[in-house]
């Protein structure tokens, strides 16, 4: 005999999880807690990668702005594929809190496209010569930008915030399937950039003593990302629930959590 | 009796039909496009007119079927017909699909059908010409298919026009790649095969996945 408990029980936790006024508590405690932790990498990747981290034989110190800009244009693709799984997931069950995850993901995304864009423009100018070259991946990182800009337009274009989260999701998944076309149809011009130096299979092929900062720094992001997305999705909750009981009662300063 | 080809047929026929009754809105895209190509050859020097060609007709050609859009909607979505094709028994993808090809029909094929006179204007060498018109005819179908999924994103939102566009544009690169990218191919003598066998294949997976995907943003965006 199964064990198992039935099926509506299995999910409790997650229908508990996912209810607005438990997860805007629950989401106030980690988002401090991963804030913490995120500066802490971040204090330590940056110091180690400005100031231990051996300058490179070819490109001497401007190299050590990858240690913002890798990790930041990492991110900027993680974000959309998490806006999109969190709009897909809000599409078919209509969960509130993945809409919530996903409207938040769009403006952090944007803000981490445009940093990885900003990086990359002032190590082109040493290193390549010239602060914009439509080098094939800067190219997608520039397209990436307008794609958050149409999904958040589409968030802010409607009357309707139930429409608008729809419009918006939707037009986050279909950028899913289009980015790797826009990728491959930009990597197929000539590029300059060059190839990808952490991510390659077998042995990376990066110095050790630049290594270890960079995934530092990696981390900080990932965690000051998970941090934000916290503290936005918790506004996002609030705004639309601003009418049920729980947010009524915050406001009057008498909500203790449940 | 309403079998879904007689449905197809029926509601690709009444698009085409009331574009027909208004022809003179037919011809704004055409007309924008041979301004805005004529634009372009009195603003370039001479000696730059036929290298950038293709770049040119290609961005105009994108940027007319973006105008074309707002047509479109006011046709098809201001005039009650999304209640009827929401309503209707048949699969809403197949009746979106034939509207789709309604609006190619009276808005992308215009387009073609100006582009050797664009390829005139701007000196496009001749041996060029056969990339352009194929690239057109494969490009400009998807490119309606991509505006119709912006169009039903759109369909009740404030500032449609330029929301539009930022939201289509970027969708339209791959397209503008290619196919511009096979002109100047075969300008430069080369083959340019594999550019429109890609424009292609876009086509391909648009005409798959963009009705399905219209057809579930109209039923889920209609309040």
């Amino acid at each position: 005999m199964s064990t198992a408990p039935p099926a509506a029980k299995r999910w409790l936790w997650l229908h508990r999880f996912a209810a607005p006024k438990y997860f805007y508590n629950f989401a106030a405690k980690w988002a401090k807690w991963f804030g913490a932790a995120a500066l802490a990498l971040f204090l330590l990747g940056g110091y180690w990668g400005l100031f231990i981290a051996p300058p490179d034989y070819q490109m001497g110190d401007s190299y050590r702005i990858l240690f913002v800009h890798a990790p930041a244009a990492w991110m900027s693709m993680f974000v959309y594929a998490a806006m999109a799984a969190a709009a897909g997931v809000g599409l078919v069950w209509r969960i509130k809190l993945a809409d919530a995850i996903a409207r938040s993901c769009a403006p952090l995304g944007a803000a981490f496209t445009a940093c990885a864009l900003l990086t990359g423009m002032l190590w082109g100018k040493p290193t390549w010569g010239a602060y914009w070259v439509w080098d094939a991946r800067l190219t997608s990182e520039l397209i990436l930008l307008f794609l958050y800009f149409g999904v958040m337009a589409l968030y802010a274009a409607y009357e309707d915030h139930q429409v608008a989260r729809r419009a918006a999701a939707i037009l986050a998944v279909v950028g899913v399937v289009n980015l790797p076309i826009i990728h491959y149809s930009v990597e197929w011009w000539h590029t300059l950039h060059q190839a990808p130096s952490v991510m390659k299979f077998g042995r990376p092929s990066i110095a050790p003593a630049m290594l270890i900062p960079l995934l530092l720094m990696f981390a900080a992001f990932k965690l000051y990302f998970i941090s934000a997305l916290l503290q936005r999705a918790r506004g996002e909750l609030l705004a639309r629930e601003r009418h049920a009981q729980w947010a009524a009662q915050l406001a009057r300063g008498s909500y203790r959590g449940e | 009796m309403h079998t879904l080809p007689a449905v197809f047929f029926a509601l690709a026929m009444r698009d085409v039909r009331i574009a027909y009754r208004r022809r003179a809105e037919l011809l704004y895209p055409p007309l924008f496009l041979m301004l805005a190509s004529m634009l372009f050859a009195l603003a370039l020097p001479a000696n730059a007119r036929a290298e950038s060609a293709p770049a040119v007709i290609w961005v105009i050609a994108l940027l007319a079927s973006l105008m074309a859009l707002e047509t479109m909607r006011r046709r098809d979505y201001a005039r009650g017909l999304l209640e009827q094709l929401l309503l209707s028994p048949q699969p809403t993808a197949v009746l979106v699909l034939a509207s789709a090809l309604a609006h190619w029909l009276v808005a992308g094929l215009p387009l073609v059908a100006v582009a050797p006179l664009l390829a005139l204007m701007l000196n496009l060498p001749p041996h060029a010409w056969p990339e352009l018109l194929i690239g057109l005819l494969l490009g400009t179908p998807t490119l309606c298919l991509i505006g119709g999924l912006g169009v039903a994103l759109t369909r009740t939102a404030r500032a449609r026009g330029a929301l539009l566009a930022v939201i289509i544009l970027p969708l339209y690169i791959p397209i503008l790649i290619f196919g511009s990218g096979a002109v100047r191919m075969a300008m430069a003598g080369f083959d340019a095969g594999a550019q429109l066998l890609l424009l292609g294949a876009l086509l391909l997976l648009a005409l798959g996945l963009a009705p399905m995907a219209i057809a579930y943003a109209l039923r889920a965006t209609y309040e």
